[in-house]
């Protein structure tokens, strides 16, 4: 086998390779292939499945009758995006200029709430968040707020969750991209007479896009996912494309409508990451990415 | 005076937004000494460490904890090795196809979890009809490794990319044979890389619900025993693991910074 190798060296590479393409080819790829076929059946768990291309009336049938989740996992997961993008920026300048020897501590409080599970977090926002709860319960006490006003089961606390479970995901690139900015750039604009607001504008904004694109991509196709943050602390009237998705497949044994709503979330994404690539420039796409 | 200001409201916003990351966290650890009155544990009542001393006393809860470590142990070491090799051959070689690779291993990781939980739920029912695949711990397993390898993939990559070969090369001019350069000298270069994929795969896999929910069957891990006490109500024995998990990693973080450092 060595000699063999010796002999064609080039073939190294690819075998080395080999073990983990065919994992991903056998239980990422294929089973995508298995999603396609599947969204075209019909029939139930107990008769069976049977596939036919005729089935493809699915797809308008189920974008019909859950086109308000899927405009509502949208619009959630736009706002979440914006949200992250207005608390991560500060928060990223701020540990890439200013934090000094703190800068790895500040990097580690960033990341520390992966290391607690996920799903014990989304609950610790619904004891915070809860109708007489820490942040609400004195206010009301002090007559600030009205006794019937809450936050959870409401759109704020899904879209609240959301942007709280993956703001690391844009801390961190736009942290990176302006940890790379070369700051004699922005020396050099204020010796062109830039003041601080015209320097930040033309110098140090752009040069962050990168990592503001990156971000928000690692924020939004994950919120555009998601179903846990609706379940615990929305509503019935907060319900994601991604409950449909869940319950479709786990509890209504319906594969076919949710094969079909998985594959046009997912082209939902990819359509919205072309959009904005267009937006922002297929540069910033690659430089932020790869 | 602006300017004074600017400076000092960044230091405030700062403090604010490290209060909103860590909040949580607190939370979690504090309401494993809440002593609840009926089930749900979400206003403060009183302290105790009954919960800590009774750990186990709900039933399911330790099975759910081993089934997640035994589950995050396994994929780690599958996930590591396999993606470590391939790491190798993206950063070492170049070949045809290369950058092609490159994007096939990102897509993994710019898919929702819930797509790629769906579609091997998708596949687990295809296969095996009509009684159907069974969901059990192999199935999750299976998962875990598939959205583990491309986090490996990418993690040892970047850290492998500052490897300097003339290394390698000068041990091959002491006489070394290539199993000897690889043993002593490239692979205690990459270690750390490698052991640093290694704890974000562990910890990925322990934490992993949405992909899990998809394909467990009636296999509880300790996030599956979470999720299904929800509903009604997440006993402090819960708050506690979770306590305990965020210390071991931070521990393990902590350690391995600590021995490069030392190392460098």
């Amino acid at each position: 086998m060595i000699a063999f190798l010796r002999r064609r060296p080039g073939l190294l590479p690819l075998l080395l390779l080999a073990p983990a393409i065919a994992w991903l080819v056998a239980f990422y790829v294929y089973p995508a292939i298995q999603m396609l076929q599947a969204s075209l059946w019909s029939g139930t768990l107990e008769t069976g499945f049977a596939f036919s291309w005729a089935n493809a009336a699915t797809y308008p049938e189920a974008l019909d009758r859950y086109s308000d989740q899927f405009l509502r996992s949208i619009l959630y997961a736009a706002v979440s995006t914006v949200v992250c993008l207005a608390l991560a920026f500060p928060l990223a300048y701020t540990i890439a200029y200013r934090a000094g020897r703190f800068r790895t501590l500040l990097l580690f409080i960033v990341i520390a709430p992966f290391f607690t599970s996920f799903l014990l977090r989304v609950l610790a926002w619904k004891t915070v968040l809860g109708d007489d709860g820490f942040l609400l319960g004195p206010l009301k006490s002090i007559g600030l707020l009205p006794e019937e006003f809450r936050i959870l089961a409401t759109p704020i606390a899904v879209i609240f969750g959301i942007s709280y479970n993956f703001f690391p995901f844009m801390v961190l690139p736009i942290y990176v991209s302006l940890e790379k900015i070369d700051r004699r750039l922005v020396e050099a604009a204020k010796d062109l007479y830039a003041g601080p607001a015209r320097a930040f504008q033309r110098i140090t904004l752009p040069l962050a896009l990168p990592g503001v694109f990156a971000g928000s991509l690692l924020v939004f196709i994950p919120a555009m996912g998601d179903f846990v943050n609706a379940e615990l602390l929305g509503s019935v009237q907060t319900r994601l494309i991604g409950n449909v998705i869940q319950s479709r497949f786990l509890v209504n044994n319906d594969y076919p409508t949710a094969a079909a709503l998985s594959f046009m979330l997912m082209a939902g994404i990819l359509a919205a990451v072309f959009i904005y690539a267009r937006v922002l420039g297929t540069d910033e796409l690659e430089t932020g990415i790869g | 005076m602006l300017r004074w200001l600017g400076r000092n409201a960044l230091r405030a916003y700062t403090g604010l937004a490290l209060v909103y990351l860590l909040l949580p966290i607190f939370i979690v650890a504090l309401f494993s000494f809440n002593d609840p009155v009926g089930k749900t544990n979400y206003t403060w009542v009183g302290f105790t460490l009954d919960h800590w001393a009774n750990l186990f006393a709900i039933p399911g809860l330790l099975d759910s904890v081993i089934v997640s470590i035994r589950i995050a142990f396994i994929s780690t070491l599958i996930a590591t090795t396999l993606g470590t090799l391939a790491a190798l051959a993206l950063v070492r070689y170049q070949f045809r196809g290369r950058p092609g690779t490159s994007l096939f291993i990102f897509l993994p990781l710019a898919t929702p979890e819930i797509i790629l939980g769906a579609s091997l739920l998708t596949l687990f029912v295809a296969i095996g009809r009509p009684p159907f695949f069974p969901l059990n711990e192999f199935t999750i397993l299976i998962a875990h490794i598939t959205f583990n390898i491309s986090y490996v993939i990418v993690t040892v990559r970047a850290r492998l990319s500052g490897f300097d070969r003339r290394l390698e090369e000068a041990s091959a001019d002491l006489g070394a044979d290539g199993w000897q350069t690889f043993w002593r000298v490239t692979f205690p270069l990459i270690l750390p890389g490698i052991a640093a994929a290694g704890l974000l795969a562990f910890s990925l896999s322990i934490d992993d619900f949405v992909i899990t929910n998809f394909t467990a069957g009636r296999t509880t891990t300790f996030p599956m025993f979470v999720w299904g006490s929800a509903r009604v109500g997440v006993p402090p024995q819960v708050n506690a693991i979770g306590t305990i998990f965020f210390v071991v990693a931070v521990s393990a973080v902590a350690i391995g910074s600590f021995l490069q450092r030392r190392r460098a």
